[in-house]
């Protein structure tokens, strides 16, 4: 009986290792390969035995790499605060204001989410190019707001749904307008919504693609997705694979740490939302 | 009701009527946007998709109806053939591909997903740190991703080949992503390593809303763990594993990145999305490729529309 027990105690434990190897063995991978140079990168390791910051170095200082990255900042925390701000008013009017025709609209805001990016490819690009944003970054964050937009909507509307009523009430009797109670009443007690919302539009806007290759152009402008896929060496014959896993570990570990250390509020987002992930 | 006293009925009305305003003042930026960058593009694709548009020359288009889609040309001699997109070997092949991906990995997902789940829900230490391991695929960029496991399943280099040799799976190194038989494979193993973390957490949390104590009355009745995955955790976490996988074939259906990383210019792994991509900017069809977008989103809005007339979502309140 014990010995049974025994057994099912190792054959779990060996299950939770054999998810946690699955999950962070590539990543670690990354990690290995990025810290190997010359002929290393050519021999399978399994094990740290190399410590070499050349392939970090080199990301660096040759090519648009660090170019690359800021880019991709400033797009992920402009589109993160454009749409936080006309999501808040909205979910205000969408959670608790009754009018007719708000489930219709809650609805037609939530299909946008399911667009699949290429149905609005061509036309987004006649438009990028008509008002002259080709090859710039605001292409990118006009539009990025049709995945984050959609969604920081609907997850901030499900979060103000649940709070009481009698909040409201205080200040109404106090007089306050609805622009006042939203941003004096409910952006206080928002602000876990807001954390939540604001990295996973963060997350979204950091790794998309599509756009970002189609709309821009050029090794100075372009975010770090498109500068991975098309990085190559300068030789153009090898593939300059340690280069590739250091731009790839730089480009994610400040996503790692914000999974880490925001893990409880992202899955609560991710939950509420289901909407995309 | 006469007995009511009229003033504050009055300033209720008006209280009402300047909500009603400020809501309308609300809505309007973000609504104003969503139109700007979803309905019009769309409406311009599905334009274009009915035109002969290039890629240098928009404004220039003209209306040749649904030719894109299917057109009967005759060789005069009572004798031709049908063009277009319907009629096209290529798009049929993208259709197929993209149909055997999603089926493959949402399934795929679904499955380990729901072990992941189970897995997360038992209670013990150092159950936060699984769980964050667990989201690291998650977080990680598509791009980022598919470069990793590209070089992971390098043929002369790679990790998957090693590790294969060593214990014996594989008698010589496949080259993963070169062949055209394996190729699918390795895109369909990306994404069920990037999604099913998403899939475990939309699980988890339908596993966290049954209550203890049903387990609890059949642990007490001895109930055979098995049993009780098949009679009571698996009808209860149904609704939200059908969502899960609403959502996930969804996106399984216009996947783009993995494809165009991994695999690039590859009949075999070529999907809906990519063959679009292709058309639209690569090949100079502007308006055949509009076409193609325009049959993808009818594809995911009819699936989306039956899902939403089947499930009654409850928007008006309450819900989730």
């Amino acid at each position: 009986m014990t010995a049974m027990k025994l057994l099912k105690r190792a054959a779990f434990w060996a299950l939770v290792a054999g998810i946690v190897l699955f999950s962070v063995f590539p990543f670690y991978y990354a990690i290995l390969t990025s810290l190997e140079t010359g002929s290393g990168i050519f021999t399978v390791s399994y094990w740290p035995d190399a410590l070499d910051l050349g392939n970090y170095a080199s990301v660096m200082n040759e090519g648009e790499f660090p170019r690359n990255f800021l880019n991709s900042v400033g797009v992920a925390v402009a589109v993160v605060i454009v749409s936080l701000c006309l999501a808040v008013t909205a979910a205000y009017a969408l959670s608790r204001v009754p009018f007719r025709g708000r489930g219709l609209l809650l609805l037609t805001v939530l299909s946008v989410s399911m667009f699949p990016q290429i149905a609005v490819l061509a036309g987004l690009f006649e438009m990028v190019r008509y008002f002259g944003l080709y090859n710039t970054l605001g292409s990118l964050i006009l539009s990025y707001m049709i995945f984050t937009l959609p969604f920081t909507v609907w997850v901030l509307t499900t979060f103000m749904r649940d709070m009481p009523v009698e909040l409201e009430e205080a200040a109404i009797v106090d007089g306050a307008t609805p622009l006042q109670i939203v941003v004096k009443v409910f952006l206080p007690l928002l602000w876990p919504a807001l954390v939540t919302t604001g990295l996973l539009a963060f997350i979204q806007a950091w790794n998309e693609f599509l756009f970002a290759l189609t709309f821009v152009a050029s090794n100075d402008t372009r975010t770090v997705p498109v500068a991975i896929a098309l990085l190559s060496g300068s030789s153009g014959k090898e593939v300059p694979w340690g280069e590739i896993m250091a731009a790839s570990v730089i480009v994610t570990l400040p996503l790692v740490a914000l999974v880490l250390v925001f893990q409880r509020r992202i899955v609560a987002g991710l939950t509420a939302g289901g909407v995309k992930g | 009701m006469t007995s009511r006293p009229a003033p504050p009925a009055a300033s209720r009305s008006a209280l009402r009527a300047q909500r009603l305003r400020s809501a309308a003042m609300f809505l309007a930026p973000m609504l104003a946007v969503l139109a700007f960058v979803a309905g019009w593009p769309l409406a311009r694709t599905i334009w274009f998709s009915l035109t002969d548009a290039s890629l240098g020359d928009l404004a220039g288009a003209q209306w040749i109806g649904l030719n894109n889609y299917l057109e009967w040309f005759d060789y005069g001699d009572g004798d031709g053939e049908y063009f277009g997109l319907l009629a096209d070997p290529g798009w049929w092949n993208a259709v197929g591909n993209t149909l055997r991906f999603a089926l493959v990995t949402v399934s795929v997902e679904t499955v380990l997903g729901m072990a992941i789940a189970l897995v997360l829900n038992a209670d013990f230490p150092g159950r936060g740190w699984v769980r964050a391991a667990v989201l690291i695929p998650w977080a990680i960029p598509t791009i980022v991703s598919a470069k990793m496991w590209a070089w992971m399943l390098n043929d002369q280099f790679g990790i998957i080949n090693d590790v294969g040799m060593r214990l014996g799976l594989l008698s010589a190194p496949v080259a993963w992503i070169a062949s055209g038989d394996t190729a699918l494979i390795a895109v369909m193993i990306v994404d069920i390593w990037k999604t099913t973390p998403f899939m475990a957490l939309l699980i988890l949390a339908g596993l966290q809303m049954i209550p203890r104590d049903i387990y609890e009355a059949a642990r007490i009745d001895g109930v055979h763990p098995v049993r009780v995955f098949w009679k009571i955790t698996l009808p209860l976490v149904a609704p939200a594993l059908i969502v899960a996988t609403i959502f996930r074939g969804l996106d399984a259906l216009r996947v783009f990145d993995i494809v165009y990383v991994l695999t690039p210019n590859n009949q075999q792994t070529t999907t809906m999305s990519v063959f679009a991509q292709q058309n639209l900017f690569q090949f100079d069809k502007f308006a055949y490729g509009s076409a193609a977008s325009t049959l993808l989103f009818l594809v995911i809005a009819f699936i989306t529309i039956g899902y939403i007339k089947a499930a009654r979502l409850d928007l008006t309140g309450g819900g989730r």
